[in-house]
């Protein structure tokens, strides 16, 4: 610390979902003795995300089995966390913050991990639609779930073919709704996987009972005594008591753009989370940062980032030299498959496809920029996941046509050549 | 009803009791440093990881294949290595001792 000990300081954390309460036990970890307050919008409990669209969505338990941490944890280690209040301004020159009740709250360090919403498209009639939910919090599941209890024939329509949509689609069919699933692109999963991939998933919701139909641009929705009609441009049209949508998300930068902080497809930081405004920092998916190993910038939207950057954060507010270096890495769970993946395929230009022998649903796909391994997608697949990661990291080249042959043991020393 | 202990890599140690649930839920409940759970129980993350006590590997049992491959991602894993998040609190786990790895 510079002129005076953390004691004698405030730290405070706008939004405490994993990147802000990771970021708040992080501090105490490193060290900060002063005050630190979390603020958030969302009155529950801070809990985790990921099984929102899939075990807890099919679970009757109750949130606080989600939790981050405890509620005692907090007090145990003197995180002061305010729930339920939204923060209105920062204030970068005077540095304070108010709140929607009107207080203002002065900090030392400030902290951004607003994360992001869910994106409504402006599809024509959709503020007519009944029963229509984004799905990002507690909240919105909690209303999925009463929606789909109260229904009686319980026919979904997702909007939209990503992760999010998918993973709903197949918590929704497991509790026994009929799931459509409408995607705009010509496959679902366009966005981040490779055509293989999309094309085992499409096949494995098929398998399951769910329709998925790609090439669907949804322009329009008609409710006529609470029954949704939703219509696309080729004309199609389906029928629903329960629209989900999962077409992406805005990202919550409006606060950092008001104090004047530079943003970028996200709010900018360097490479120890510091934003363009002193003493204010920005961790998770609001964060457009550096990626060492990709050599570019990059926002993700992950526990992952939103753990590590929270690690990085907290170092670098308490005076360390620490810099953000870290491979990202995701998972996702539709039906009985397990996909876990290991860095970024953006760039490849070659895909290697490694079919297991023991199990048909097992196998992994191995993303190439020439010779260099990007990224990772392994289905059902823990060891692929694994070597992927540690390929990548130590920038192993590979022998591809023995990745590909599944004969050959998945192992380092079959794979890696001199 | 089970009572489960944690060392942690500071050598202190914490004994819980616990009726049901995983024991990396348990243990981030009661703020065990070094468990951490990042994924939230999926097996995901390899940030729940054990070492059980060698003489209570019958309390235990072992890990299992997807487990075992993600404990590779960590160079502290051993045999008597385990991601708790598997561990689901039972009777049988009743005494357990295990080591928080570094």
């Amino acid at each position: 610390m510079s002129d005076k000990s953390s004691l004698d300081q405030t730290c405070i954390i706008i939004g405490a979902s994993h990147a802000g309460v990771n970021l708040a036990f992080s501090l105490r970890k490193e060290g900060w003795q002063g005050e630190i307050k979390l603020f958030d919008a969302d009155p529950i409990l801070p809990y985790h995300r990921p099984p929102l669209s899939k075990a807890y969505l099919t679970s009757d338990d109750e949130i606080d089995k989600n939790a981050l941490k405890s509620a005692e944890s907090y007090d145990k280690e003197n995180i002061n966390l305010n729930l339920g209040v939204s923060v209105t301004k920062i204030d970068a020159e005077s540095e304070q913050i108010t709140l929607s009740d009107n207080t203002v709250h002065g900090y030392d360090k400030l902290v951004i991990a607003t994360g992001a919403r869910p994106l409504i498209p402006p599809i024509t009639g959709i503020e007519t639609a009944t029963h229509l939910y984004p799905l990002r919090t507690a909240l919105d599941v909690s209303n999925i779930r009463k929606a789909f209890n109260q229904s009686k024939q319980k026919r979904v329509v997702i909007i939209g073919g990503g992760y999010i949509g998918l993973e709903t689609a197949a918590s929704l069919k497991k509790l026994g709704a009929k799931v459509t699933v409408l995607e705009r692109e010509d496959r679902i999963l366009a966005r981040v996987t490779a055509p293989e991939m999309s094309a085992f998933f499409a096949k494995l919701h098929a398998d399951n009972d769910v329709d998925v139909f790609t090439g669907k641009n949804v322009t329009q929705i008609q409710n006529c005594q609470n029954e949704n009609t939703i219509i696309c441009a080729d004309g199609s049209s389906y029928q629903a008591d329960i629209i989900i949508v999962g077409v992406g998300i805005r990202v919550n930068t409006e606060l950092a753009a008001d104090a004047g902080i530079e943003l970028e497809n996200g709010i900018k930081v360097d490479e120890t989370t510091a934003t363009s405004a002193a003493n204010i920092y920005a961790i998770g998916d609001c964060s457009y940062h550096y990626n060492p190993h990709y050599d570019r910038f990059i926002r993700l939207e992950s526990v992952q980032n939103a753990v590590d950057q929270a690690k990085t954060a907290a170092a670098a507010i308490n005076g360390k030299q620490v810099k953000y270096d870290t491979l990202p890495w995701f998972w996702s769970d539709q039906h009985d498959v397990k996909l876990q993946m290991v860095g970024l395929s953006q760039g490849y230009n070659q895909i290697v496809v490694r079919q297991e022998l023991d199990a048909e649903n097992k196998f992994s796909v191995w993303y190439f920029d020439n010779d260099t391994l990007l990224s990772v997608d392994a289905v059902n697949n823990a060891k692929a996941y694994v070597l992927g990661t540690k390929f990548i990291k130590s920038s192993s080249k590979l022998d591809k046509a023995k990745l590909a042959d599944a004969n050959v043991e998945l192992k380092p020393a079959n794979l890696i050549q001199d | 009803m089970a009572k489960i202990t944690f060392i942690t890599t500071d050598e202190s140690s914490i004994t819980l009791e616990a009726t049901s649930g995983s024991v990396m839920e348990l243990a981030v409940q009661n703020n065990v440093a070094g468990i951490d759970g990042d994924c939230g129980g999926v097996c995901s993350c390899a940030t729940c990881h054990v070492h059980v006590d060698p003489a209570h590997l019958d309390k235990t049992g072992d890990a299992s294949e997807i487990e075992k491959d993600m404990l590779e991602l960590d160079d502290n894993a051993n045999e008597y290595s385990r991601l708790c998040c598997q561990l689901e609190v039972s009777d049988q786990l009743d005494g357990v001792i295990l080591r928080v790895a570094q």
